[in-house]
């Protein structure tokens, strides 16, 4: 009873947190700051991201929108001299509760990297990695089934489907990225954060992959950070703009690229800085 | 002879600097009078000159030095009559005679109240040579012969005369070839470019000495070897289980059991220092702090500074009694502090150090981004060690320890400090044996002719760990080398 109560209370919480879109949250920050040793990245950013809605994080470089998109996964704890205040939940759960399973919040938020970042391991290893360490599949058949979802999701099974046992680094830069993307997807994760994942691409590579992001918006909450406005404005719903760590502004793309309320975004969006 | 060389080299050094102030006054003062601008800067002008009064002059003189003693040996030793040869036994010890005398008389003149006449006059059969030459301190086995004699009388001739034309030689060569690039100086000369030519083929010059000694000693351990194998079957050498050199000839050379006991100390001495010492990298690379790292990582490499024979004391001392007080003797399976145990697990601890240095190399060569992506996915620290990060620097790591490897093999000192040296195939850990390297060394300095095969064995021994060796690090090499290519 007590559990279906909790339930039942945080299902309220998560109706409870919706947006003036009428979408869920799917994720929140609220006074997020980030110190790396002493020196601070990230001043009190309190930003919401939707469900089912691609959010792009743009702004000048080094203006701290890795560092807040690490933060949604807690990617990280993997520097040591980094340190998070504030508070980001998940489905209104505290991500950097002690309780939490880090691990376990990975799976749930997964991340596309900016550059293609394939395992040494052949097409078929790189996706099967995921849902081998986290138990997802009974039988061999399953995992064949599970590896051919995931690459059919990522737009790669055709080019990929006879070539399976080869090494992924063998693969062209944007067929990385796609397989990146499948191994991201194959541990059916509800959040995936992509941190400049056309960066290193080819125009026709990057149509490929803004065309996927435009699909997997279906099934995933996406989170991407991009240096290009038209990118930006092709695949997002959302867009929020990063100046020198602080967050300027976060509105619906169309607003911000047609009508900003901040003279900063106006410039950076127009090419006047950054 | 020796002070006349290094006066020699001492004034060719000042003539090198003397050429350099010239060469780069003559480059300033050409380039004024022409009123154009110098090529190089004037420093090069006068390294130019310096390089041309130095380089060929050392190059000369060291060939001289080379060949001059092999020539006057060959010359000398054709005078000496076959009789005087028969009586001694050999050629080389009538001129080794020779040269002690010819050492002695350059003593004596050297001495004083002996002058080069007295010299030429002294006559073996009238004078008593030997006791002259006692007077400073050149002590001789019997009396001089009359011919034996006058053939380190004229060594000592041809010897200084042949080191007086080298030494003017040498000077002409550097004063020549001094001048000649001095007058070649114009503004225009690329003197920049003739000193990098020269820089270039002094550098690839050093490597070729490198190789050539490899080449050397390949060769003379195959020399003595074939020799070997022409007095010994290389059937019996290779696949006989005995080892037991006998000084009247009539021995048993084997191979096989010091080569069971090179490979079984490796054996245990790799199987301690492989699993540690991985460990270790694992833990440096992966978990300790960066302030952690730059302590331990240090004082594990220490480990690899120790000489060995410190590392035999520690056997002898400390691990061998340990092992039979604790272990052998209890357990029935030895008495003898001298083990395989002993030995393997000592030369464990030394590799430890080349395991995990070189394996904590490879693994913080894996690129970041492997491992963000593998936390990205949801892994573990562990899962990532051992999922993405350990195959990737598998190669690698496969390669430190065929590197750790041939140098096992090739250990002498712990093993004859720790297993000791009677050569045996067993397959207990706890009992005495000893390997290839310990026998090369007691084969050597036993008192055997030189010609036997219970001495030349040594090279064959040596030629077989060599070959062995050098087939491990190939591999190595091979392997380290494809693992390069693999995550770019
Ligand atoms: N590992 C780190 N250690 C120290 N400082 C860091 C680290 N990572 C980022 N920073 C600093 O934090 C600030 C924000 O960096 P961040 O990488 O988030 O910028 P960015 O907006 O992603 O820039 P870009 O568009 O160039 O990728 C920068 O000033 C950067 O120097
Ligand atoms: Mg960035």
């Amino acid at each position: 009873m007590k559990v279906e109560a909790d339930q039942v209370f945080a299902n309220n919480q998560a109706a409870a947190a919706v947006g003036a879109t009428g979408a869920v949250i799917k994720m929140k920050g609220d006074k997020v700051g980030v110190f790396y040793g002493s020196k601070q990245a990230l001043f009190d950013v309190d930003l919401d991201i939707y469900e089912r809605q691609v959010t792009a994080l743009i702004g000048p470089s080094g203006c701290g929108k890795s560092t807040f998109l690490r933060c949604l996964n807690r990617m990280n704890d993997t520097i040591d001299i980094c340190r998070v205040t504030g508070k980001i939940t998940l489905d209104s759960e505290d991500i950097y509760d002690p309780a939490i399973d880090v691990v376990e919040l990975r799976a749930r938020v997964g991340m596309v990297f900016q550059k293609p970042n394939p395992f040494p391991k052949s097409i078929y290893e790189n996706v099967a990695y995921g849902p081998r360490i986290h138990g997802l599949v009974k039988s061999k058949a399953d995992l064949d089934n599970l590896v051919e979802q995931s690459l059919r999701g990522a737009g790669l099974w055709e080019e990929a489907k006879d070539r399976l046992q080869e090494p992924g680094t063998g693969l062209s830069g944007g067929q990385q990225q796609r397989l990146c993307i499948a191994r991201a997807i194959a541990v059916a994760p509800e959040v995936i954060l992509m941190d400049e994942p056309c960066s290193a691409l080819d125009p026709i590579a990057t149509a490929k992959v803004e065309e996927l992001i435009d699909e997997l918006r279906e099934n995933y909450t996406i989170v991407i950070v991009t240096h290009s406005m038209q990118q930006a404005a092709r695949v997002s719903q959302r867009t929020a703009m990063f100046h020198l760590g602080e967050l300027v502004e976060v509105d619906d793309t169309k607003t911000i690229f047609t009508n900003p309320s901040e003279k900063r975004t106006q410039d950076y969006i127009t090419g006047r800085f950054g | 002879m020796t002070t006349s060389v290094s006066a020699i080299v001492i004034i060719v050094l000042a003539l090198t600097a003397l050429g350099y102030i010239l060469g780069r006054q003559r480059a300033l003062a050409v380039s004024d009078r022409e009123k154009t601008k110098l090529h190089s800067l004037p420093g090069y002008y006068g390294q130019t000159v310096a390089l041309y009064v130095a380089v060929p002059a050392f190059l000369l003189l060291g060939v001289w030095l080379f060949v001059q003693p092999i020539a006057i040996e060959s010359q000398i030793s054709s005078d000496i009559p076959q009789s005087i040869v028969d009586q001694s036994g050999a050629k080389s010890l009538v001129m080794a005679d020779v040269r002690r005398i010819a050492n002695g008389l350059d003593l004596l003149v050297g001495s004083g109240g002996f002058t080069e006449t007295d010299l030429a006059n002294m006559r073996a059969d009238f004078s008593n040579v030997r006791s002259r030459l006692a007077s400073v301190g050149v002590a001789l086995g019997s009396d001089v012969q009359p011919a034996v004699f006058e053939a380190a009388k004229s060594y000592r001739n041809i010897g200084k005369a042949g080191s007086l034309i080298r030494n003017i030689a040498v000077l002409v060569t550097a004063l020549a070839l001094g001048a000649w690039s001095w007058f070649r100086i114009t503004p225009r000369m690329r003197a920049r470019n003739t000193s990098e030519t020269f820089i270039k083929s002094l550098l690839m010059g050093s490597s070729l000495i490198a190789i050539l000694t490899t080449l050397g000693i390949i060769g003379s351990l195959l020399f003595e070897s074939i020799h070997f194998f022409r007095i010994y079957p290389a059937r019996d050498f290779f696949f006989s289980a005995t080892w037991n050199p006998q000084f009247r000839g009539g021995s048993d050379l084997g191979i096989l059991p010091l080569l069971w006991g090179t490979l079984y100390v490796s054996f245990v001495a790799l199987a301690l220092a492989v699993p540690l010492g991985l460990m270790i990298a694992i833990y440096l690379a992966e978990y300790a702090g960066s302030s952690l790292r730059s302590f331990a990582k240090p004082a594990i490499e220490m480990l690899a500074g120790i000489p060995t024979i410190v590392y035999g004391l520690f056997a002898l001392i400390t691990v061998g009694p340990f092992i039979r007080d604790w272990i052998a003797q209890p357990t029935g399976l030895g008495s003898s502090s001298s083990s395989v145990m002993t030995a393997g697990l000592v030369m464990g601890i030394m590799l430890i150090p080349f395991i995990s240095s070189l394996s904590d190399d490879i693994i913080n060569a894996v690129p970041q981004s492997m491992r963000d992506g593998s936390y990205g996915l949801g892994a573990t620290q562990s899962e990532t060690i051992r999922k993405v990060i350990m195959p990737a620097a598998l190669p690698g790591i496969v390669g430190a320890f065929l590197l750790a490897a041939s140098r096992a093999i090739g250990e002498t000192m712990i093993v004859v400090m720790g297993a000791g040296a009677s050569a045996r195939l067993s397959v207990n850990p706890f009992e005495a044996m000893t390997t290839v390297t310990v026998k090369i060394v007691s084969q050597l300095t036993g008192d055997t002719e030189f010609a036997s095969p219970e001495t030349l064995v040594a090279f064959a021994l040596g030629l077989t760990l060599f070959v062995f060796t050098l087939g491990l690090n190939i591999i190595a090499l091979y392997i380290v080398r494809k693992y390069r290519e693999q995550y770019e």
